[in-house]
């Protein structure tokens, strides 16, 4: 049964279409892979094992006559930032204790309209703020991979009686796990262990500053953050809506592209949601990449980045170039001053956006002696400490006096970066390749993130450029450390022009690999 | 630009937290090392520069002035932690 799990979205459409196997079969081998796993990863914060069971039942009938849609009878998770009728629905925060919706977010009917089935809601930093999982109210979330080492094992000269065969001895390498436990990334942490941990066939994400990428890149999993306004961002807890996109993780490219195809949609309840059909994204897969110019930008080479991560940016340009694309330096001078933007413009919008948390008409209420003391208690008790400092910056941003300093001054410079890509786009650049992370993933509790908020917050410097501008990236995985810990590179495309991302990724992935973690759990 | 313990109970009862003593020392000096590192901003030059108030260039939609959603009292208030007869209920604000 755990074989099942292990099956890519595409090759158990194709089982599950050829009546080889059937979605009771492969959600009940997920949920015995959650069981199993979560008390040591903590992906979940919730597992809906009897509506999964329920789903799947409805896709097997409906698969039985031939019938059924894109992702008919696929089990995946979905990140707690979505609205789920009826079910646990709390951004991970305690200030929403208790939600339920009576609601669906477009992007899960989307999915639900498709076929697929629903495991669970996933753990995910505090409103979605953070980039290690360690801000959840439920806890932090475990990555699945560890570092190793090599080790060289002498190998013992060895006669075994029956089988008649002798080693003769010798050396070879052995890689032993690390028992140290490591951060998934954020905020989409729940959804990247999950997927690499083989504990959902793929998963829902979000993505304000990097939030999909960056998780993806720590777990050797493929993530993308389509163009703003693609995915409608109805029912999905608002953290900076004019930053925020949702978007899917996955174990290859090919099943990212086909979750994209079912999450996307024009809606008419999100007005950022833009007029345009949504294409067969899969179709772009496979298709030659001859000719196409690749922008390298210079300002991603930034001081104290490892060794590690130029050579991995390296391969990828030889790989790229091997395919028979044409590299192209290109500069984006403002790129520096995204991560300080963001950082201005983020937690304007999520004071703004987390006012409505006042124990008045949903989640937690703390009783005070009157309704000013109340609204004090209650955030004071329900927002984390991450949360409660960035409504502290955008209270302060947008206080009078400062709006014009901070706020305007940011705006305009989101511009400038936006100008920047626009340049060179303009100048014929197809795609544009960048490391993802400037690190593989860290240690839970690390002293140094934990001391100072900036330094968790520079994990975002490639990704947070591509939010600030709207544009679409994506982060697929390229190749492992000396650790043995994944490393992701990111491609940057045109506004609406994911086909390219997954064409292009699809030619990195064949070049690189798909990567495994070693199960310990 | 830097901010004061006396600055941040300020902020603090704006964005409605309660804080203590405590939370407001630590919470200067986190927001002072964010206001730090946002500080470079001032050094760009964008004299001509429109600030951003649309990410993507789109004109905004417009549906019809129809009654498409409501008769949810009920939904509404289901998640409320005090309700009556599908109103809120609040601690008491006029004398």
């Amino acid at each position: 049964m755990s074989d099942l799990t292990h099956l890519t979205i595409s090759q158990a459409r194709a089982k599950l279409r050829a009546k080889e196997i059937t979605a009771a079969e492969i959600t009940e081998a997920y949920l015995q892979a959650i069981e199993r796993a979560n008390p040591a990863l903590n992906a979940y914060v919730v597992v809906t094992d009897d509506k999964a069971r329920y789903m799947a039942k409805a896709s097997d009938a409906k698969l039985a006559k031939g019938e059924g849609g894109s992702l008919e009878g696929i089990p995946l998770g979905i990140k707690d930032l979505f609205g789920t009728e009826g079910v646990h629905t709390q951004a991970c925060s305690h200030v929403l204790d208790g939600f339920k919706p009576h609601y669906e977010s477009t992007v899960t009917a989307n999915l639900w309209a498709d076929g697929a089935v629903m495991l669970g809601k996933l753990n995910m930093d505090e409103f979605a703020m953070g980039s290690s999982n360690e801000t959840s109210y439920y806890g932090p979330v475990v990555n699945p991979w560890r570092r190793s080492r090599l080790d060289t094992v002498v190998m013992p000269t060895t006669h075994q009686g029956d089988g008649g065969f002798v080693s003769a001895g010798g050396t070879r390498t052995a890689r032993t796990l690390d028992n140290a436990q490591l951060v998934p990334g954020g905020s989409s942490g729940g959804s990247a262990s999950a997927v690499s941990a083989f504990l959902c066939a793929g998963a829902t994400a979000t993505d304000t500053g990097g939030s999909i990428r960056q998780p993806a890149a720590f777990t050797g999993t493929v993530g993308i953050k389509p163009t703003y306004g693609r995915c409608s961002r109805w029912g999905i807890v608002a953290f900076a809506s004019s930053l925020d996109q949702a978007g899917p993780i996955a174990r290859d490219v090919r099943d990212a592209a086909i979750l994209l195809k079912s999450m996307a949609s024009v809606d008419p309840k999100d007005t950022t949601s833009v007029d345009r059909p949504v294409p067969d994204y899969e179709a772009a897969i496979g298709k030659p990449i001859k000719g196409m110019k690749i922008g390298i930008p210079r300002e991603y080479r930034v001081d104290g980045m490892p060794e590690e991560i130029e050579a991995l940016w390296q391969k990828g340009i030889a790989w790229l170039k091997d395919a028979g694309a044409e590299i192209v330096d290109i500069s984006l001078p403002h790129t520096k001053y995204a991560l300080p933007a963001y950082y201005i413009v983020a937690p304007a919008e999520a004071s703004s956006n987390l006012a409505r948390y006042d124990g008045v008409r949903y989640g937690l209420r703390v009783p005070g002696k009157d309704i000013v003391d109340m609204y004090e208690k209650t955030r004071a008790a329900g927002f984390g400490r991450e949360v409660k400092r960035r409504i502290m910056i955008g209270t302060y941003v947008l206080s009078a006096g400062y709006y014009d300093a901070y706020y305007l001054q940011a705006q305009k410079v989101r511009n400038l970066i936006k100008r920047d890509f626009e340049n060179a786009f303009a100048a014929g650049v197809d795609v544009i390749l960048t490391p993802a992370t400037p690190s593989a993933a860290f240690g839970i509790a690390d002293e140094d993130m934990a001391a100072d908020p900036v330094k968790m917050y520079l994990n975002d410097i490639f990704t947070v450029t591509v939010n600030m501008a709207g544009l679409p990236g994506i982060a697929v995985p390229a190749g492992l450390d000396a650790k043995g810990l994944p490393l992701g590179l990111q491609l940057i495309g045109r506004p609406f022009d994911e086909e390219t991302l997954f064409q292009t990724a699809h030619v990195i992935e064949q070049a690189a690999g798909t990567f495994q973690p070693e199960k310990w759990w | 630009m830097s901010v004061d313990v006396k600055t941040v109970k300020r902020v603090a009862r704006l964005a409605r937290i309660a804080v203590s003593e405590e939370d407001a020392e630590r919470m200067t000096s986190e927001l002072n090392a964010i206001l730090g590192f946002v500080e470079q901003l001032n050094e760009v030059d964008v004299s001509g520069v429109e600030p951003m108030t649309s990410v993507t260039p789109m004109e905004m939609k417009k549906r019809l002035d129809v009654v498409t959603d409501g008769s949810k009292a009920a939904d509404i208030v289901a998640n409320a932690p005090a309700t009556e007869e599908n109103f809120f209920l609040v601690p008491k604000v006029v004398e």
